[in-house]
C-alpha cells in the first residue's frame, strides 16, 4: 500500500498557459493537504495530474510504499480513491446498485490495514453487509432503493463519498468533498476523513473554505 | 538521423536550405515533365486525352504518400510525444487532401473522353474517394478538438486506424468492383506501358514528390514558428505556498 | 477471491447492459430509427416491386450502418460528462479494456436487436424470403465491426463541438470494408448465390476490429481525460 506521494518541480498546463511551476510536496501517512485558492487557480487540475486524468507540462508525482517506490500506474490503479466534483452516479440506477458497481470496480486493496473501527471490508461473503453498514454511515440506508436521480444534491454527493469507504484504497483525492452539505454532514465527513487518516490514510483536497481535519495548507493563488 | 532531426532547433537548421532545393528541383522537374508530357505520342486507344495521365496518376500517387507520411508522423508523435512530429502530421493533412482532390478532379476529366461519363465507380477511384474521405475526418476532428495538443493526439490515433485501415479498404474496394463489372476497360498502367508513356510519368511523379517535400517543409516550419510565438515564456499564472509543517 | 464475485470488468459490462435499456430505450429509438427510414426507401425509391427487388438487400444493410453509426454518439459521453469516466481510469483495468466492454454492450444492447430487424426489413422492402438467415448473420458480424469501428470515433470525438456529425464523418470511410462485405454477402443471397465466403470476410474482418480498435479508442479516451 502506498504510504507516500510527492510531487517533485511540478509545473502544469492549462489552454496553453502556464498555470504554475515548481512545486513540490511530500505527503506521508496520516497527513492531509488542503488545496486552496480562488476559481480558477488550478485546484482541479492539480488533483487531476495527481490521478493521472492530466498529464504534467513537467515535473514528477511519485507514490512510494514502505518497501519502495512504485510504479505510478499501479498506485493510481489500485491504491487511490478519485472524487470529482461531479459524482459520476447515473441517475437510473439506485443508490445501492451504484455503490455495488464502484466497489467493485475499485476492488480490493492487496493490504488489508489493522485499523481501528470503520467497516469489515475483506471477504466477499462480507461484501453485502459492507456496503449496508457504508450506506449507513453515510445515513442512505433508508435510501438503498431509490434511483440517484430522486436524490437531494447533498444526498448524492454523501453516495459518492461513501465510495471511498466500500473499498479501501488509502490515497484519498477530493474535489470539494463538502460543498453540497449541511453543517451536520460536514462534521460526520470530516469524522470519516481522521478515521481515514488514523488507518495511515492518505489525503489531499480542494476546498474553499477549511477542511475540518488538521491539514496543512498548500495555497494556489494568483502571482 | 531522425532522433536528431526531433530537436527543433536542428530540424529548423536543416529544413531552412532544404527548402529552396527542394522548391527549385519541382519547378524544373514540373517544366521538363509538361515538355514531355505534351512531346510524348498520343494512344492509339485514347488519344491525347492519354495525357491527362501525367497529371492524374502521380496526384492519386502522392495523396497516399502525404497519407503515409502523416501516419508516420503521428506514430512518432503519439510513441514519442514530439511536438514536431505532431507539427509534421498537421502539415502533411491538409496537402495530401489537395493532392488527392486534384487526383479525383482530374479523373473526373479523364474519365469523361474514356467512358463518357464524368465519374464511374471504378475501383480506383473509389479507393482515392475514400482516401479523400479519411482525409477530410482528420481535418474535421483536428479542428473540433480546441485544446491543441489533445487535437493533435485525437487525430493521430485516427490517422493511424485509418492507415491499418487502409489496405483493407483498397482490398474491398478491388474485390467490391470484380462482383460488379468484368475486369476494367482500362489498364493504361499495366506492366506493359511504353517507354514514351513512363518517361514522363516517372519525371511528373518525382516533380510532385518535390513540390510535396517542399510545402510539407514550409508548413512544418510555420507550424514551428506558430507554436514558438504563441508559447513566448509567460510567467506562471499561479503562486503555490506550502503551508509549514505542523509542529 | 471467490469466484462467484463477478470481475470489475464484467460489473462493467451488466452496468452499462441496464444503463442501455433504463430510461428511453435507446436500443427501441434506434430500432424505430430504422424502420422509419426503411419505410422511407420506397417512397424516395418508387414502390414497383421488380425495382424494390434489385435495391432491397443492399439498402436495407445500408440503413442498418446508419442506424449502427447514430446510436454510438452516446456511447461514452455520458460517462465522460457526469465524471464516470474519471472513476473508471481509476481501475485495475486499462482504458482499452474499458472500451471493448462498453463497445461489446453496446452490441448486445442496440445491434443485436437492430440486427433482429434487418431481415424483416429487407423482407418488407422486397428481398426473397431465403434471405432472411444470411441477413441476420451479416447484421450480427457487420454490427460488431460497426460498434467497434464506431467506439474509435465515439471516444476521439469526445470534447469536441458538433460531435454526433462528427462521429460519423470520422467513421465512415473505415465503414467502407465491413459496409462492401455485409452487401456482397446479402446480394448473395438475394440472388441465389453462394455468401457464404463474403460473410466469411465480414467475419474476419469483424475479429480484426474488436481485436485491434479498442487500443485506438482507449487512446481516444485518456486523450479526452486530461
Amino acid at each position: 500500500m502506498i504510504t507516500a506521494v510527492s510531487a517533485e518541480a511540478l509545473a502544469l498546463d492549462r489552454g496553453g498557459r502556464r498555470l504554475f511551476e515548481d512545486l513540490s510536496f511530500h505527503l506521508r501517512p496520516g497527513e492531509a493537504i488542503a488545496l486552496t485558492g480562488p476559481n480558477g487557480a488550478g485546484k482541479t487540475s492539480l488533483l487531476r495530474a495527481i490521478a493521472g486524468l492530466l498529464r504534467p507540462a513537467a515535473g514528477q508525482i511519485r507514490f512510494a510504499s514502505a518497501q519502495g517506490p512504485i510504479e505510478a500506474d499501479e498506485a493510481r490503479a489500485s491504491a487511490l480513491h478519485w472524487l470529482g466534483s461531479a459524482d459520476g452516479l447515473k441517475g437510473s440506477r439506485t443508490a445501492a446498485a451504484e455503490l455495488r458497481f464502484w466497489s467493485e470496480w475499485t476492488g480490493e486493496s492487496p493490504v488489508r490495514l489493522s485499523g481501528r473501527g470503520g467497516p469489515e471490508r475483506s471477504g466477499p461473503e462480507r461484501e453485502r453487509t459492507t456496503l449496508d453498514s457504508v450506506l449507513d454511515a453515510l445515513g442512505l440506508t433508508s435510501h438503498a432503493h431509490t434511483e440517484v436521480r430522486r436524490l437531494s444534491t447533498g444526498q448524492r454527493r454523501r453516495l459518492a463519498l461513501a465510495r471511498l469507504l466500500a473499498s479501501f484504497r488509502p490515497l484519498w483525492l477530493l474535489d470539494e468533498p463538502l460543498a453540497p452539505l449541511d453543517a451536520r454532514w460536514r462534521t460526520r465527513v470530516g469524522e470519516m476523513m481522521h478515521a481515514h487518516l488514523d488507518e495511515g490514510g492518505l489525503i489531499i483536497a480542494a476546498v474553499h473554505d477549511t477542511l475540518p481535519i488538521g491539514a496543512r495548507e498548500l495555497r494556489l493563488e494568483p502571482a | 538521423m531522425l532522433t536528431g532531426l526531433a530537436n527543433p532547433a536542428r530540424f529548423m537548421a536543416v529544413s531552412r536550405p532544404l527548402v529552396p532545393v527542394l522548391a527549385a528541383a519541382a519547378v524544373l522537374l514540373l517544366a521538363v515533365g509538361t515538355w514531355l508530357s505534351f512531346t510524348a505520342p498520343p494512344d492509339y486507344q485514347q488519344g491525347n486525352s492519354v495525357r491527362m495521365m501525367f497529371v492524374h496518376v502521380p496526384a492519386a500517387y502522392m495523396g497516399l504518400f502525404a497519407y503515409a507520411c502523416m501516419g508516420g508522423a503521428s506514430f512518432a508523435g503519439l510513441v514519442w510525444r514530439h511536438a514536431l512530429a505532431d507539427a509534421a502530421a498537421k502539415a502533411a493533412a491538409p496537402l495530401g487532401a489537395g493532392f488527392t482532390f486534384l487526383a479525383l478532379v482530374t479523373g473526373c476529366l479523364w474519365g469523361k473522353p474514356m467512358w463518357g461519363a464524368w465519374w464511374v465507380w471504378d475501383a480506383r477511384l473509389t479507393s482515392v474517394l475514400v482516401l479523400f474521405l479519411l482525409y477530410l475526418g482528420y481535418l474535421a476532428l483536428h479542428a473540433a478538438v480546441e485544446d491543441e495538443t489533445r487535437a493533435a493526439r485525437a487525430s493521430a490515433v485516427l490517422a493511424l486506424a485509418g492507415l491499418i485501415n487502409l489496405p483493407v479498404v483498397k482490398f474491398s474496394v478491388d474485390w467490391w468492383n470484380t462482383l460488379h463489372q468484368p475486369a476494367s476497360l482500362l489498364r493504361a498502367d499495366g506492366p506493359s506501358v511504353a517507354p514514351q508513356i513512363l518517361t514522363p510519368l516517372l519525371v511528373m511523379s518525382l516533380a510532385y514528390t518535390c513540390l510535396f517535400g517542399a510545402l510539407w517543409l514550409l508548413r512544418t516550419r510555420a507550424e514551428v514558428w506558430r507554436r514558438r510565438a504563441r508559447s513566448v515564456r509567460r510567467a506562471p499564472a499561479m503562486r503555490a505556498t506550502l503551508a509549514p509543517e505542523a509542529a | 477471491m471467490s469466484a462467484r464475485r463477478p470481475t470489475p470488468l464484467l460489473a462493467l459490462f451488466l452496468r452499462d447492459m441496464q444503463l442501455a435499456w433504463a430510461g428511453g430505450g435507446g436500443p427501441l429509438l434506434a430500432g424505430a430509427f430504422y424502420l422509419g427510414v426503411a419505410a422511407l426507401v420506397p417512397l424516395s425509391a418508387g414502390a414497383s416491386p421488380e425495382r424494390l427487388a434489385a435495391v432491397a438487400p443492399g439498402l436495407a444493410w445500408l440503413v442498418l450502418a446508419l442506424a449502427s453509426l447514430l446510436s454510438l454518439e452516446r456511447l461514452f459521453e455520458p460517462d465522460w460528462e457526469d465524471g464516470a469516466l474519471d472513476l473508471l481510469a481509476q481501475g485495475r483495468a486499462p482504458l482499452a479494456a474499458v472500451a471493448a466492454v462498453k463497445a461489446a454492450a453496446h452490441w448486445c444492447a442496440t445491434g443485436a436487436p437492430l440486427a433482429l430487424l434487418a431481415p424483416a426489413a429487407a423482407v418488407a422492402l422486397g428481398a426473397p424470403v431465403r434471405i432472411a438467415g444470411p441477413m441476420l448473420a451479416a447484421a450480427l458480424l457487420g454490427g460488431l465491426a460497426f460498434a467497434y469501428l464506431g467506439a474509435i470515433g465515439a471516444a476521439l470525438s469526445l470534447g469536441a463541438r458538433r460531435g454526433g456529425l462528427l462521429i460519423a464523418v470520422l467513421v465512415l470511410p473505415l465503414l467502407v470494408p465491413p459496409v462492401i462485405f455485409g452487401a456482397a454477402a446479402v446480394e448473395a443471397a438475394a440472388h441465389g448465390g453462394p455468401w457464404l465466403p463474403s460473410l466469411a470476410l465480414l467475419a474476419a474482418y469483424a475479429l480484426l476490429a474488436v481485436a485491434a480498435a479498442p487500443f485506438a479508442a482507449g487512446a481516444g479516451l485518456r486523450n479526452a481525460l486530461g
